[in-house]
C-alpha cells in the first residue's frame, strides 16, 4: 500500500577554511581599497530590483543528464530567480569560460556583463565515490570574498548540493534565513473531477524528485508537516469515513489516530509536535479538538453549535487560530491553546479560512472569499493589515516556507486541475511550482537537517 | 379523509411500485441490482427507453432496490448556497424517502453531505456534515430507526456536475442518500 519514500539522507557541510584563508590574502592583495556598501539583495522596501548574478560551477563529472556542474548551476539559478531578489545570468553571456575556484576571478570580465555576484565552483567525485562541491562567492565590484564553503554527498544527491549552495548565496545576500533545501507534502491529483484520484505525495521544494506515498485507493487531503521532525499528518477520506493518520516519511510507518467518533480532519501538529488539533465533525456540529501525542488523551476546545474547524497554532504554541461561523458567515477567530479566550480577528467583507500561523508568528495567511473570487493574503496576528497578495477564481490552502517570506498555496481555474503557486509576502513575486500534474494542499517542510 | 399533497405523493408511490411489481412478475429472471457505492450521475428518467434487443420483456425495476430507490423515489435532495436547512422540495422528496425506507425496514443507508466549491476545503466538510445531518434529523422524525443511518461528509470532493457555473454549484449543494444494505 504505502511506498516508499526518498529515504532522507545524511549530508555533510564543511567550510573551506584553509583554502578560504589563502584565497582571503590573495584577494587582500588585489582588493582596491574602496569603502562600499556591502553587496545586498534589497529585502522588505520598495519594489525588488533583482540583483544580476552570475553562477558558475564546473565539473569534470558527468551522470546520465550530462554534466554535474551544469546541472547545479541550473538549480541555483532556478531556486534563486524565483525567489524573486537574483536575475542569474544566461551563462551564454559569460566572457570568461575558463575560472578555477582556487583563483581570484578577473573581476573586469564580470562587471562587463554586469554581474554584481559571482559563485564559481567546482565540482567532482571524491575518493570515496562521492560528490564534493566547492565554491565561492565574489562581490564583483569590491572584488571581496563573501563565501567559500564546499559541500559532499553522494552523486545522486546533486540537486541538495544545488540547493544548499543556493541557500548560503541567499542567506549571505538577502540576510534572510534560506529555504530551498526543503521539501513539499501535497496531494498529487489525477482523473477527471468527479473522480479525482488523490495521493499523498512528496517533492523538493522546486518540483523535482517527486514520489507518492499513498496508492490512490483513498483519498488523502491536507497533509501537515510536523515542524519537529519527518512526520505528516493529513486526512484520509473514505466511502463511509474521514480518519487521521501520521506518516513517518523516514520508515514508511503510517498509523491511524484514534478511535475518534464521527468525521476527522484538519489535523495539525503543536510546533513542539507534542500534539495534534484537528476537528470532528459530530451530530452535524463540528468543533476542534487536541489531543496529547503521548498519552492520547483528547480534549474539546470548542463547544458552540457553529462550524469551528482549520485550527493552526502559533510558533509558540499558546494561540490556536481557526475558522468559525458563528458570527453567521466563515472567519477568522483565535482562542488560547486551553480553548479559553476566543476572540473574532478578522472583520473584513467577505468570508475567510484556513487560517496559518507564519513560522515566526508574527502573521498569519488566510483565505479570503469576496466577490466571487478568492484569494490569499496575509495580516497581523491580532488580524490587522490585512493585505491580499493573490487572486484568481480559486485558491487556498497557503503553506508558509520556513523563513517566513513566501507561502505556497494552490489554484484551480474552472473545472481545470490544481496546480501550486508561491508568492512572496509582499505579493510581488509570483511563480508557479514547476510540477507536471495535477496538485493541491501543500505544506513546506521544516529546513532539511 | 383528508387529501394532503403528501399522502397524494404516498399513494402514487404505491400504485407504481405495484404497477412494478406487476411488470417484474412477468420477467424471468433478472441479475439483482447491487448497491452502487459511487454516485449515479443523473437519474435515468424512465426504464422504458431501452434501446437495445428484448423489445417485448418491459425492464422493470426490482422493488426494494437502490434503482427503484434511485428512479421512483430521488435519493437527493439540494441545498441553497451556504445553508443546511431543508427546502420544501427537500421536504417532500425526504417524505418519500421516509415512505420507502419504512416500507424496506431491512435497509440501511449512508447519507452523504455535499458543497460546492466556492468554499475552502475544510469549511465544505463540516458543512456537508451539516447537511448530512439536517437529512438525517428528518428522516428519524418520519419514522426511519436512527440506527439504520449513518452519515458522512464529502465536502466537496464528489461534485455532480464538474460545469464551473451556478446551475453546476447548486446541484453540488446535496445531500445523497445511498443504500448501504439490505437492498434488493
Amino acid at each position: 500500500m504505502i511506498r516508499n519514500s526518498t529515504p532522507h539522507r545524511p549530508f555533510m557541510i564543511r567550510s573551506l577554511m584553509a583554502l578560504a584563508s589563502v584565497i582571503a590574502s590573495l584577494s587582500c592583495a588585489v582588493m582596491p581599497a574602496q569603502a562600499q556598501e556591502p553587496l545586498r539583495a534589497t529585502v522588505n522596501q520598495g519594489v525588488i530590483e533583482p540583483l544580476p548574478i552570475a553562477i558558475k560551477i564546473d565539473s569534470a563529472a558527468t551522470n546520465a543528464s550530462g554534466n554535474l556542474g551544469t546541472q547545479i548551476s541550473k538549480v541555483v539559478m532556478a531556486d534563486l530567480e524565483r525567489s524573486g531578489f537574483f536575475r542569474p545570468i544566461d551563462p551564454n553571456a559569460f566572457i570568461q569560460s575558463q575560472l578555477d575556484v582556487n583563483v581570484t576571478p578577473n573581476f573586469e570580465n564580470w562587471r562587463t556583463i554586469n554581474a554584481q555576484a559571482l559563485s564559481n565552483g567546482m565540482a567532482f567525485i571524491d575518493g570515496q565515490g562521492r560528490l564534493q562541491v566547492d565554491f565561492r562567492l565574489w562581490d564583483v565590484f569590491s572584488e571581496k570574498q563573501l563565501l567559500g564553503m564546499s559541500f559532499t554527498a553522494t552523486p545522486e544527491n546533486y540537486r541538495r548540493i544545488a540547493h544548499k549552495i543556493a541557500d548560503a548565496i541567499y542567506e549571505k545576500l538577502t540576510g534572510e534565513e534560506g529555504y530551498f533545501d526543503t521539501r513539499i507534502v501535497f496531494v498529487a491529483e489525477s482523473g477527471g473531477r468527479a473522480k479525482r484520484i488523490k495521493r499523498l505525495a512528496i517533492m523538493d521544494q522546486d518540483g523535482a524528485n517527486p514520489s507518492y506515498l499513498t496508492d490512490g485507493s483513498y483519498k488523502v487531503m491536507t497533509p501537515r508537516f510536523n515542524a519537529d521532525s519527518q512526520e505528516i499528518t493529513y486526512m484520509a477520506l473514505r466511502d463511509d469515513s474521514a480518519r487521521i493518520y501520521i506518516f513517518n516519511i523516514e520508515t514508511g510507518r503510517q498509523e491511524t489516530v484514534g478511535q475518534i467518533k464521527g468525521m476527522v480532519f484538519a489535523p495539525r501538529f503543536s510546533p513542539d509536535g507534542s500534539k495534534l488539533a484537528y476537528s470532528v465533525a459530530q451530530g452535524g456540529n463540528t468543533d476542534i479538538y487536541v489531543m496529547d501525542l503521548r498519552s492520547r488523551s483528547t480534549r474539546r476546545l470548542t463547544t458552540e453549535s457553529s462550524i469551528e474547524t482549520s485550527p493552526s497554532f502559533s510558533a509558540d504554541g499558546s494561540t490556536i487560530v481557526f475558522t468559525s461561523d458563528r458570527g453567521g458567515s466563515p472567519q477568522i477567530y483565535a482562542m488560547n491553546a486551553d480553548g479559553s479566550g476566543i476572540r473574532r480577528i478578522t472583520f473584513g467583507g467577505g468570508s475567510y479560512s484556513t487560517p496559518v500561523y507564519s513560522p515566526k508568528g508574527d502573521l498569519i495567511a488566510f483565505t479570503k472569499q469576496s466577490s466571487g473570487r478568492f484569494s490569499i493574503g496575509v495580516m497581523g496576528a491580532d488580524g490587522s493589515g490585512e493585505r491580499l497578495l493573490t487572486s484568481s477564481y480559486l485558491e487556498e490552502g497557503p503553506t508558509w516556507a520556513p523563513n517566513g517570506r513566501y507561502i505556497m498555496f494552490f489554484r484551480e481555474p474552472p473545472g481545470g486541475m490544481p496546480s501550486l503557486w508561491t508568492v512572496d509576502v509582499t505579493g510581488r513575486v509570483e511563480r508557479a511550482v514547476p510540477y507536471p500534474g495535477g496538485a493541491s494542499d501543500p505544506a513546506w517542510s521544516p529546513r532539511l537537517k | 379523509m383528508i387529501i394532503t399533497p403528501k399522502s397524494i405523493l404516498k399513494l402514487a408511490l404505491v400504485t407504481f411500485v405495484s404497477a412494478s411489481v406487476v411488470a417484474c412478475a412477468s420477467k424471468p429472471k433478472e441479475e439483482p441490482v447491487a448497491p452502487m457505492p459511487e454516485p449515479v450521475p443523473t437519474p435515468a428518467p424512465m426504464p422504458e427507453a431501452a434501446p437495445t434487443p428484448a423489445p417485448t420483456a418491459p425492464v422493470g425495476v426490482i422493488p426494494g432496490s437502490q434503482q427503484d430507490f434511485v428512479v421512483n423515489v430521488g435519493d437527493r435532495v439540494y441545498f441553497d448556497l451556504d445553508q443546511s436547512g431543508l427546502r420544501e422540495d427537500a421536504k417532500a422528496l425526504l417524505d418519500a424517502q421516509a415512505a420507502w425506507l419504512v416500507r424496506y425496514p431491512a435497509v440501511k443507508i449512508r447519507i452523504e453531505g455535499n458543497a460546492d466549491e466556492r468554499g475552502t476545503r475544510e469549511y465544505n466538510f463540516a458543512l456537508g456534515a451539516r447537511r448530512a445531518e439536517s437529512v438525517s434529523q428528518y428522516l428519524t422524525q418520519k419514522g426511519v430507526v436512527p440506527a439504520r443511518i449513518s452519515t458522512i461528509s464529502y465536502g466537496k470532493e464528489n461534485p455532480l456536475d464538474t460545469t464551473a457555473s451556478e446551475d453546476g454549484w447548486a446541484k453540488n449543494r446535496n445531500a445523497k442518500t445511498t443504500l448501504t444494505e439490505g437492498a434488493q
